[in-house]
């Protein structure tokens, strides 16, 4: 429950002169939120409408049309269950009961220590290796119920936290783009030319 | 225009494009839309996103028309889609029938269809289009989206998200228009719903106009809600004075009841847009607390009593204060908020009289002289290149204009140079936002203008000043004097000057701004005048020093009142006559720019309430004086006939113009010569800025229980660092002392408060601001004490 820290608003501002507008930078800020709380927070996001120049309510509307978004806590490890066609001929149904009968939560449930947080997915573009699941959005391919157990069992056990970083966390690898290195995008209103492809097209 | 009218028209116009609409043969503008092309020339598209003052979204797909293009007609969205030259455009094929009941049967698929019990059965675009447009049945068995109905996203308006057909209507009014992007879209395709921010509402102060866009019945207005049928709603159209802009409404009642205003579309004037104040303030005419009956003093108490005795009780009144000495011992305050007719009826009967102490601004306005200079309508202020405010806040004040403003800020075609000593709403819309201390405006004016950047802003085209009393706690003059510096600057300039009151420039044109209300009630508080008339005025409330007022009602023996409610004012009156309120009678109005238009009366007066004009010239009669007129016909014609710059305005003209008609241009040029004296900066103290909010405790938002609760409440408003300084939490008692007397206030941040200021809203209910105002002095210094 908090606003950005001092040390988020710092990489916030940034992330916003990367852009010709500030609002662009709504969505890598709503990730950074993300990523200092486990999940999006009212108040973060009445910062970042601050400090990018919306209301809270366009932030909450930009925000919640992304699933990857939690405004609720959810568990340290969020394992999204595939239920699309090749998963599902492959057994995503079978697994995700086993998985609740594991984890003693239904779907959409957060274990009681907040370890686990259970979600269903749309196709996560691994149909060949089906069924498969995420956990915060690193992969696990032809998931059996073995499978499944022992990943819990490694998570609890800390096994695998070099792999699988907390609920938020993107990368370990912050993005870091110099002042001189950046693109220097001019913000549309300052345009005053037809960009340079409309003249290579001409020409040809 | 160098043509006339009687030339025929040959001018080959490069901006027409020649296009087909179902076999007829169409001009239109470049760039304008096919639908709107389609409209005016009399072919109907249904739509439900669609709005003319709203930029095209494209949301609803209703409106798909059939477009002839190189591989045949094509399907395309016509409010997206502008015409071209030689476009061939068909709105009634199979085809365009096939995708209109199409659409109609998905947007129908959520739709919970519980129109008996909607508000907007009835007059519902859904409905009339599902019939006109739809294909009578639907496919859907599959359950329909269910969600919590309604959810209030405001105090005022309700939210049904079942109902709700997603047409971006509501939120993009909300960004677009209003500036108040508080609802928004949330969530993702069939979980797609509109929504506030958690725990932040939709408190926009134009709230209630999304409940008139909303094409379905989603969102309903509390006041209105489950009223009427739309069929049981007679109409009226007519023209809203809770201020000055002057915004045309319809008038809507049931039974003898107004139960609705909504927004019509003046072009010139508010462009279908209404404040919430304006739409929903309906609900104090039928206040139980409304005058019923003329009443007497006798003793403490009021007593009933008729008209009859009650006019001749009062003009007794006033004829032994005229014989006491001379017409200087009777003065009249008041007639800025009734009619034309009720000023002019009223004017008549003060010059008959010979009383020269009469004035329809409280001291809280600016002088009439304002008048005399070059005026600018508000089209021309919404078109000009260069605006400066030399004004109160037009957000809080006059919300159209304000919104009028923005949008020419929004889209480019004025810069706003804003003189302010606390940010206003338009502030953030400015080009440039100078800050000055009450009594160094001028100074700061004329600097700033002499900037080269300024000058060159200038240069580029028409300047429009708009003028208004922006501190009631810091004297008028100034605001002249700035504008003569303005006028010195720029000769070309016109002058937009935005007087608060529904009427005021009405009951100023007609004559009824002879003196200033402070030096009436200075004169009253030492004894010379004996009877004072009030015609809709509470002088008590609304001057801005209020222990003037106190010591002026203390002194003044007898005191007439013709009033909607028992004020603070007209409940010491000694004769307090009920007066007709609006939509009560029929006259007309003069807005801030001079326009006149009509106003209706829709339903019968309250109890035996009369009009301002009816009773004036009932005394006159009494008095021994023949106004010449028997009718509010009889006013308006004579009205017309004798005051030169009501010429234009005649029945006739404002029967086919209903957007009005602006008054004759005054005589300008009076020489007028405002020199206050820069005021030294306060040192210890705190300079004191009084403005107003949109909700305050006047009567037609004490009495509308919707808006009663708006209202902040008193409070303290200091620079954070100041108060800071001060060493109070936010929220805590301070003492504020003037040099006469101090009250006790709760303070509270503000970053738009300037540092060594203090801003406080006039007419608040808890401590009145007013007992440190003290009209006498050019500005006025108080001291803010911690209590803890």
């Amino acid at each position: 429950m908090a606003r950005l820290s001092e040390e988020n608003v710092r990489l916030a501002k940034e992330v916003i002169a990367r852009y010709p507008r500030a609002r662009s930078a709504m969505i890598p800020l709503l990730h950074l939120a993300q990523e200092q709380d486990g999940y999006v927070t009212n108040e973060a996001m009445a910062h970042i409408g601050d400090l990018v120049g919306a209301t809270s309510a366009e932030v909450y509307g930009t925000a919640s049309f992304y699933e990857m978004f939690k405004f609720e806590p959810v568990g340290k490890y969020l394992i999204n269950i595939c239920g699309t066609m090749s998963c599902a001929l492959m057994g995503a149904e079978d697994l995700m009961h086993h998985a609740e009968h594991r984890l003693g939560v239904k779907l959409g449930g957060t274990t009681d220590d907040g370890l686990f947080t259970l979600e269903r997915a749309e196709c996560q573009a691994a149909c060949t290796e089906a069924p498969c699941l995420q956990v915060n959005y690193r992969y696990r391919f032809r998931v059996t119920a073995a499978d499944f157990d022992a990943l819990v069992d490694d998570l609890k056990a800390g096994n695998l936290t070099d792999e699988v970083p907390a609920h938020g966390i993107v990368a370990r690898v912050r993005q870091q783009i110099p002042v001189d290195r950046g693109v220097g995008a001019v913000p549309p209103e300052d345009v005053t030319e037809a960009p340079t492809w409309m003249a290579e097209k001409a020409a040809l | 225009m160098t043509t006339t009218e009687s030339t025929p028209a040959v001018v080959v116009d490069p901006d027409a494009v020649n296009l087909t609409i179902n076999g007829r043969a169409v001009v239109a503008r470049k760039g304008e839309l096919i639908i709107a092309a389609a409209d005016r020339n009399g072919d109907y598209i249904p739509r439900f996103c669609y709005h003319p003052r709203m930029s095209s979204v494209g949301m609803c797909r209703q409106c798909l028309v059939e477009v002839e293009g190189p591989r045949g007609p094509m399907m395309v969205v016509s409010c997206m889609t502008s015409v071209s030259e030689g476009q061939v455009v068909r709105t009634e094929t199979d085809q365009v029938k096939r995708a209109q009941e199409g659409m109609i049967e998905l947007l129908l698929a959520n739709h919970p269809l519980d129109c008996p019990v909607c508000d907007k059965g009835g007059e519902c675009p859904l409905q009339d289009q599902a019939f006109s447009h739809g294909p009578g049945e639907s496919r859907f068995i599959e359950e329909k989206r269910h969600y919590e109905k309604p959810i209030a996203i405001s105090d005022l308006v309700l939210l049904d998200r079942e109902r709700c057909i997603l047409c971006d209507r509501c939120t993009r009014f909300a960004d677009e228009v209003a500036g108040d992007a508080l609802i928004h879209f949330t969530s993702r395709g069939n979980n797609t719903q509109v929504q506030t921010f958690p725990d932040e509402p939709f408190s926009s102060y134009f709230s209630g106009n999304t409940v008139q866009i909303c094409p379905v019945g989603a969102l309903t207005a509390r006041p209105y809600r489950f009223k009427a049928r739309p069929w049981d709603l007679e109409k009226t159209e007519s023209t809203c004075t809770t201020c000055a802009v002057g915004c045309r409404i319809t008038l809507e009642s049931s039974r003898d009841e107004l139960l609705r205003y909504q927004g019509v579309d003046s072009d010139p004037v508010n462009h279908g847009w209404l404040c919430d104040k304006g739409r929903f303030n309906f609900e104090s005419l039928k206040s139980d607390a409304r005058l019923t009956n003329p009443l007497v003093r006798d003793g403490a108490s009021l007593v009933e009593t008729s008209w009859s005795s009650a006019l001749s009780t009062a003009a007794s009144l006033i004829t032994s204060a005229l014989r006491a000495g001379n017409p200087s011992r009777v003065a009249v305050l008041g007639g800025a908020r009734g009619t034309n007719e009720d000023a002019h009826a009223w004017a008549k009967l003060v010059d008959a009289l010979g009383i020269d102490s009469v004035d329809a601004q409280m001291g809280d306005g600016l002088p009439s002289a304002v008048l005399t200079y070059p005026q600018a309508t508000i089209d021309d202020a919404a078109h000009a290149s260069t605006v400066i405010l030399l004004s109160p806040d037009l957000k809080e004040e006059l919300p159209i204009l304000y919104l009028r403003l923005r949008d020419a800020s929004e889209k480019k075609r004025s810069r706003i140079l804003e003189f302010a000593s606390k940010g206003s709403g338009l502030t953030r819309y400015a080009w440039k936002s100078v800050p000055y201390l009450p009594g160094n405006q001028v100074a700061v004016v004329a600097s700033t203008l002499s900037e080269p950047a300024v000058s060159a802003q200038m240069a580029k085209g028409s300047v429009v000043v708009v003028v208004g009393r922006s501190n009631l706690a810091e004297s008028d003059e100034y605001n002249m004097a700035a504008l003569d510096a303005v006028m010195a600057a720029h000769p070309g300039a016109t002058v937009l000057p935005v007087l608060r009151r529904g009427n005021v420039r009405g009951a100023l044109s007609v004559g009824l701004g002879r003196r200033d209300a402070v030096d009436i009630l200075t004169d009253a508080a030492n004894g010379e005048i004996d009877c004072l008339v009030l015609v809709g005025a509470d002088p008590i409330a609304d001057c801005p020093d209020s222990d003037l007022a106190r010591r002026a009602f203390a002194a003044i023996p007898s005191i007439i009142a013709i009033d909607t409610f028992a004020t603070a004012s007209s409940a010491k009156a000694t004769v307090l006559l009920p007066a007709a309120a609006f939509g009560e009678k029929d006259g007309t109005t003069t807005n801030l720019e001079g326009r006149v238009t009509r106003l209706a009366r829709k339903v019968t007066v309250n109890g035996t309430s009369r009009p301002d004009w009816m009773v004036a010239l009932e005394l006159a009669d009494i008095l021994g004086h023949d106004l010449g007129a028997a009718s509010v016909a009889d006013v308006h014609a004579d009205l017309v006939s004798s005051n030169p710059a009501f010429g234009p305005a005649t029945r006739v003209a404002l029967a086919t113009h209903p957007d009005g008609v602006v008054l004759a241009a005054p005589a300008t040029g009076a020489t007028t010569s405002f020199a206050p004296p820069p005021a030294e900066k306060p040192g210890f103290a705190h300079r004191l800025v009084v403005g107003r909010k949109l909700y305050d405790n006047g009567r037609n938002v004490a009495e509308s229980p919707s808006l009663a609760r708006l209202a902040p409440g008193s409070a303290l408003h200091m620079h954070p660092l100041d108060l800071e300084r001060l060493g109070a939490p936010e929220g805590a008692s301070v003492r504020v002392s003037g040099d006469r007397t101090s009250i006790v206030m709760n303070v509270v941040g503000d970053e738009s408060v300037q540092r060594g200021t203090v801003w406080a809203a006039w007419a608040q209910s808890g401590a009145n601001i007013g007992e440190l105002i003290d009209a006498t002095k050019w500005v006025n210094d108080v001291r803010v004490e911690s209590l803890r």
